[in-house]
């Protein structure tokens, strides 16, 4: 039987493995910038699914955390790809591999 | 005598304002320094030593701090003065001083005047912690850094690659019997647990029994140690060479002092020495053997220096001989007039060899008698010395005084006597050619200059004192003076006569007396000697020893060398670079700059632990 947990948990799941396979083949940097969005909220999903399924408030904390740090993730993540953007006047992510060993 | 310290630290001191500052004090700031230095320690060991023999003590020591301590082992560095110490320490300040100042003469040409001074003085602090040093291991500290200074002056003139060769060889050879030194003293602190040389004599007795191995070994390795540095037999094929070196640190390092660092540590531990009879008896024999094998050699070499060289290993021979029948204080006497009489041989030689022009091959001198009539006296009253003529030199009572004991005392024997008897035959014999050669017969090379006053009056001093250091010890059959003995005392034992009397003591000295006239008559009357030409190579060679040991030691080591070329135990820390390496390059490959790859390889890497993780929890 499926629960209302279960399903959540499929959900964020689902979520979670999209955002990583788009973040996999895509090659704009915007894009994969959002990916690591979706992510997130994906993780966040589970926290507040968990926290229902066990009455406590932690989860709820926990995904106020992870909205705060997507935030300030997605601040400095777009900096980067401004100056990022400025020098090799391109967002392809494979093009940007000058540090390679 | 609390400021005794002066008389190391004044030419450390020396030596290390001459090589920070010889760019900016010119050529007399470096000879003030040079030979105010050892001249200042030269003073406070006199009045000290003044002092000292007032003070009726029999041992002075100085601690100054200390070196290191573990547990109950404690080495300090702490000055011991006594009648052995003093007696060293006065003739290589002393003597020390006078070829410094000489040297201010001999190198006064030289580019690298500064350096020299350095080293010498260097060399004269090194040997005065040596004969200072209260324990074996502040002993050992100036027995090495002696080694150094003569490495370095023997390369003085390193731009010829045989000096370096030579420098390389004499440091080389000593290590030979340092490392058996080494040994003794890691013996000593296990069976005794110290290092203290009052300490290692007094407990000798208590520990061990008269002919116990250990102490037999330990006394051995000495000797190893002693043979290495005093260029006794089997190690004495550096000093010859050794001869590379300016003259005046021929004089002070390999006749007058350092050479005798031997003979020092054998008296110094002399206990141990007469409860091991088999080492002592070693001492003597290698003396003795030394003694012949090192004069005959000194007969028929051509270069003056060489033959001074080989008169050196073979008077230490005798002051071995010496050590060995237990004449303790014989073996001192023998080594303080030898130091006066050999130091001015060889700065006699320096002299002849400047005035020639750096010509040092005997049979192109010649005549000097009339063109260097000062340094002709003086190395007159030198050679007189080494051949031992009769009443007048210092070197007949000191010498007679061991052919006698060699003899008579309770470890001599006929044996002895006999070689010490040839001994003084032979030396007689090459002083005299040697003499004939330089000073006499047709002039062959022109005299181009005369030695200064900076380098006479050094000499005038030492030819005094080569004649009356002498007159510090007669026999009985002429005067019976012993102040040497009596001062030398309370350290060393005196000698135990078995088979002795004033008539066989008149028969030795005759004998000896005969034997060193007739030798000179011989040279004089019969010179060029006909000798077989392979004989004389042999000889001249140093019977061969040079050759043997570059075939038994010498020439299997570079074989194995070159076998070894690619260095075989080399190859498996190779091998390891070349792996870890291989690895750094695939690991490198996948740095690819390309971010998706990486993003797949921490995908990977959680999929990984994530599948351990829940494979373990199913699992178990």
């Amino acid at each position: 039987m499926i629960t209302s947990t279960t399903a959540g948990l499929v959900l964020a799941g689902i979520l979670f493995t999209m955002g990583l396979v788009s973040m996999l083949i895509r090659r704009n940097l915007i894009f994969m910038l959002v990916s690591v969005e979706v992510m997130l909220n994906a993780a966040g999903l589970a926290f507040i699914v968990a926290a229902s399924r066990w009455g406590q408030p932690e989860g709820q904390v926990m995904f106020m955390f992870i909205l705060a740090m997507a935030a300030a993730e997605v601040s400095v993540g777009l900096a980067l790809i401004l100056q990022l953007y400025h020098q090799l006047k391109t967002l392809d992510s494979d093009e940007a591999s000058k540090m390679n060993g | 005598m609390n400021w005794m310290y002066l008389v190391p630290a004044m030419p450390f001191l020396g030596a290390l304002l001459l090589v920070l500052f010889s760019k900016k004090i010119g050529k007399t700031g470096v000879s003030l320094i040079g030979c105010g230095s050892v001249g200042i320690a030269a003073l406070v060991t006199i009045v000290a030593g003044l002092q000292f023999m007032n003070s009726g003590l029999q041992q002075f020591s100085l601690p100054l701090w200390n070196w290191l301590s573990v547990g109950n082992f404690n080495i300090g560095i702490t000055l011991h003065l006594d009648a052995l110490s003093l007696a060293f320490t006065f003739v290589i300040t002393f003597v020390g001083f006078l070829i410094h100042v000489y040297s201010t003469g001999y190198m006064a040409e030289d580019p690298d005047f500064a350096r020299f001074f350095a080293s010498m003085n260097l060399f004269v602090g090194a040997m005065l912690m040596l004969v200072l040093a209260d324990n074996l291991l502040l002993l050992y500290f100036g027995w090495e850094g002696v080694g150094l200074c003569s490495y370095l002056l023997i390369g003085f003139w390193y731009k010829d690659p045989a000096n370096g060769a030579a420098a390389r060889k004499a440091f080389i050879v000593t290590r030979v019997g340092d490392t058996a030194m080494a040994i003794a003293l890691f013996l000593l602190v296990q069976h005794t647990g110290s290092l203290q040389l009052t300490d290692i004599l007094a407990k000798a007795p208590t520990l061990w029994t008269t002919g116990d191995a250990t102490v037999v070994t330990i006394a051995f390795l000495l000797l190893g140690g002693a043979v290495g540095k005093s260029a006794q037999l089997p190690l004495q094929t550096w000093l010859p060479d050794a001869m590379a070196g300016p003259t005046p640190v021929s004089a002070l390092i390999h006749a007058a002092t350092m050479v005798t660092a031997g003979v020092y540590l054998i008296a110094r531990s002399h206990v141990l020495f007469t409860m091991a009879p088999a080492a002592q008896a070693t001492v003597a024999i290698v003396g003795a053997v030394t003694l012949i094998l090192a004069g005959c050699s000194a007969f028929v070499q051509t270069d003056i220096k060489r033959v001074l060289a080989y008169s050196t290993i073979s008077q230490i021979g005798y002051m071995f001989l010496a050590l060995g029948v237990g004449a303790w204080s014989a073996a001192i006497f023998h080594f303080i007039t030898h130091a006066f009489f050999k130091a001015l041989l060889f700065l006699g030689a320096g002299a002849v060899i400047v005035a020639l022009h750096h010509e040092q091959d005997m049979f192109k001198m010649g005549g000097l008698r009339k063109s260097l009539p000062g340094v002709f006296w003086i190395f007159l009253i030198g050679s007189a010395s080494l051949a031992a003529i009769p009443f007048v030199t210092a070197g007949f009572y000191s010498k007679d005084q061991i052919v006698w004991l060699a003899g008579a005392s309770a470890q001599g024997g006929a044996g002895y006597w006999i070689v010490a008897v040839m001994g003084a035959f032979i030396t007689a014999m090459y002083t005299t050619r040697m003499m004939l050669l330089v000073f006499y017969g047709k002039e062959k090379t022109h005299v181009h200059h005369r030695p200064g006053l900076n380098m006479m009056v050094p000499l005038y001093v030492l030819a005094v004192c080569s004649t009356l250091a002498g007159f510090m010890e007669l026999p009985h059959t002429l005067g019976h003076v012993t102040l040497l003995s009596d001062f030398l005392q309370p350290v060393l034992p005196a000698v135990v006569t078995e088979h002795a009397s004033t008539a066989l003591e008149w028969g030795s000295q005759g004998v000896a007396t005969l034997l060193c006239l007739a030798g000179i008559y011989i040279v004089w009357r019969v010179l060029p000697i006909p000798f077989p030409r392979e004989v004389k190579t042999f000889l001249k060679n140093g019977w061969g020893f040079d050759a043997a040991y570059n075939l038994l030691f010498v020439q299997p080591y570079v074989l194995l060398a070159r076998l070894n070329r690619k260095d075989v135990v080399d190859r498996l820390y190779v091998g390891l670079a070349a792996i870890t390496r291989y690895f750094h390059r695939m690991m490198s490959a996948t740095q690819s700059g390309i971010l998706r790859w990486y993003i797949m390889g921490i995908v990977m890497g959680a999929v990984v632990i994530l599948s351990v993780i829940i494979w373990r929890q199913y699992t178990v």
